[in-house]
């Protein structure tokens, strides 16, 4: 795409208007200059982030040497994917609930099933706080199992996303396939495994991306319910941040910004990149 | 072949009802029960706490203090949504009619930011603005030319820049959550003006109306749905930001669920810190609420 245009514009052809190009343009500098300015700084031998001076991979180093950083990475990545397996079971059964049958109760239950995604993380976070304190949740277990408060409630605010994407897939499934299998002698199971499930794999995917990255990314919910045991990633920027800024934060977080990238890339090569779009 | 009845399938809806239903009951309407409950209880010794149906926590928070708290974090979330909406639209507009090759670029841009950590997004945002900062020394280098151009021109020259403090106040609080927020409001945008008959754009534009008139008549009102859903979608979430203000924020700028926070860990006030946030909840109630009731209205006529 040429700046400027060699073939007259279409009346429609509004993002070929310069003054579009250039509100485009800045607001993805807005989005992205603080981050590659973070990414930039991370080599940067100096303290402060800001004047250069010099190339250095230290931070790297010692980022990476940093066990609590390490830790709580390994953590984070741990309760992500716990939380991704057990949401796509929960979510993609809860939305094959709602899709097929009619039963009493049915509208309290489906708003209950997206309640997570509405009410404010700040209110989630006090609730598995007091309900964790409540039934007196043991926190002196060993890892990976000292990690289950937090995964349980990771899966609370990610199992509602997986319900709606898998459920917006189901709608344009046809269920003459459902029963053509039967006829045909396929058992439930067998429908839903060799049928049901090919038909949302898109759905799924997408899910446990959504998943996965929500879970990474959530810090307000985890502070709540992490103990000084359990600290994850999140968690541990915060208090890094809060308290002593150092360059190694920087460098921690280009590697999170890497992951990201990678995820994305990753969900790309398996699902173009009009089709990951087109789940949110 | 429509919805099944629950009764013609037992086994199959217990297999898919139980797991869900448990974990949604437990997990879920459980804890925020307990917090409801909470919110109706006192302060006994300093970690006995009992639930004797008092509405003094309730009472407490129509204080003028946290009616203002409320206020702000309700004007602040607003103008959130607003710069956004103001921000985005040109962008989803740009997106929407972007040729086959430049749509999927230009939304993957817009969404691996959504992607990336909100903690490192605000990091990255606060070493921006620093006060030795690159946004700083911007401004600075600016008004470095501008004293320039004044010598120039044969005037006063102005007086030597000193760094502004664009970090810990309101300024920082508002900036932070459009950058945060910009995402949420322009993948809605964008799936809103996707679905828009472009030959009604097209019959505007051949009538005579202009670019902007086109815009503001024909694609904003049948935009609406979308721009309803990226308000919301918008709105809520900086209704009960906490990040973004506790570090961009400065004393002043503390919104409805720092307060929320402090009631948890410093102030150690679980009663009263459950009632702020089932006031919240309730405030999103009422904006869920409200939206719906808009929806309905155009088809009672």
């Amino acid at each position: 795409m040429a700046l400027f245009a060699r073939t007259p514009r279409a009346p429609l052809e509004y993002s070929r208007t310069l003054w579009m190009r250039l509100w485009v343009g800045a607001v993805m500098v807005f989005l992205y200059a603080p981050l590659v300015v973070l990414m930039i700084f991370s080599f940067n031998d100096s303290k402060r982030n800001v004047v250069w001076r010099g190339f250095t991979t230290k931070y790297y180093e010692k980022a990476l040497g940093n066990d609590q950083l390490v830790e709580a990475l390994l953590n984070s990545l741990t309760i992500a994917a716990l939380a991704t397996i057990v949401s796509l079971a929960l979510g993609a059964v809860a939305a094959v609930m709602l899709w097929r049958f009619r039963f009493p109760l049915k509208g309290a239950v489906d708003g209950t099933i997206s309640l997570p995604i509405i009410v404010p993380e700040i209110c989630m976070g006090v609730a598995f706080l007091m309900f964790f304190a409540a039934v007196d949740w043991p926190t002196d277990l060993v890892w990976p199992f000292n990690l289950g408060a937090i995964t349980i409630a990771h899966i609370t605010f990610c199992f509602p996303f997986v319900t709606m994407v898998v459920r917006s897939r189901l709608a344009s499934f046809n269920r003459e396939q459902e029963e053509a299998a039967k006829d045909l002698g396929a058992s439930e199971w067998q429908v839903f495994r060799d049928v049901l499930i090919p038909h949302i794999r898109p759905a799924l995917v997408a899910g446990a991306l959504l998943s996965f990255t929500l879970s990474l990314d959530d810090f307000v919910i985890t502070y709540f319910t992490s103990g000084p045991d359990t600290i994850t990633f999140p968690v541990k920027v915060y208090s890094m941040v809060r308290f002593s800024v150092t360059p190694e934060v920087n460098a921690a977080s280009t590697l999170l910004i890497i992951l990201t990238v990678a995820l994305t890339f990753i969900a790309l090569k398996l699902q173009g990149v009009k089709a990951i779009a087109e789940t949110h | 072949m429509a919805e099944q009845d629950w009764k013609t399938n037992r086994r199959v809806f217990a297999a898919v009802s139980l797991p869900t239903l448990f974990w949604i009951i437990v997990f879920f309407v459980v804890p925020m029960a307990i917090v409801w409950l909470y919110s109706f209880g006192e302060n006994r010794g300093l970690t006995d706490i009992a639930i004797s149906g008092t509405l003094d926590n309730y009472k407490r928070a129509t204080e003028w203090l946290y009616v203002t708290i409320f206020g702000k974090s309700f004007a602040v979330a607003a103008l959130v949504t607003l710069i956004c909406l103001i921000v985005g639209f040109p962008v989803a507009m740009a997106i929407t009619f972007a040729s086959e090759k430049w749509r999927p670029w230009l939304l993957l841009g817009i969404m691996l930011p959504f992607w990336t950590n909100l903690l490192v997004r605000t990091y990255a945002l606060m070493i921006l603005l620093g006060s030795q900062g690159y946004a700083n020394k911007g401004l600075g280098a600016l008004w470095g030319g501008a004293s320039w151009a004044k010598t120039l021109v044969g005037l006063e020259p102005l007086p030597t820049w000193e760094p502004v403090q664009l970090l810990f106040n309101n300024f920082a609080v508002v900036l932070g959550l459009v950058y945060v927020h910009l995402p949420f409001m322009v993948l809605p945008l964008y799936a809103a003006l996707d679905r828009l008959d472009r030959s009604l754009i097209e019959a505007s534009l051949d009538l005579g109306a202009g670019h902007f008139r086109t815009i503001m008549r024909i694609v904003v009102p049948l935009a609406a749905p979308g721009i309803v859903a990226g308000v919301m979608i918008t709105l809520i979430p900086a209704l009960g930001a906490y990040l973004t203000p506790d570090l961009m924020g400065g004393t002043d700028s503390q919104m409805i669920a720092n307060v929320i926070e402090r009631q948890f860990k410093k102030a150690n006030d679980w009663p009263f810190g459950a009632a702020l946030s089932f006031l919240l909840i309730y405030a999103m109630f009422i904006l869920i609420a409200l939206q719906s009731m808009r929806r309905k209205v155009p088809e009672v006529h």
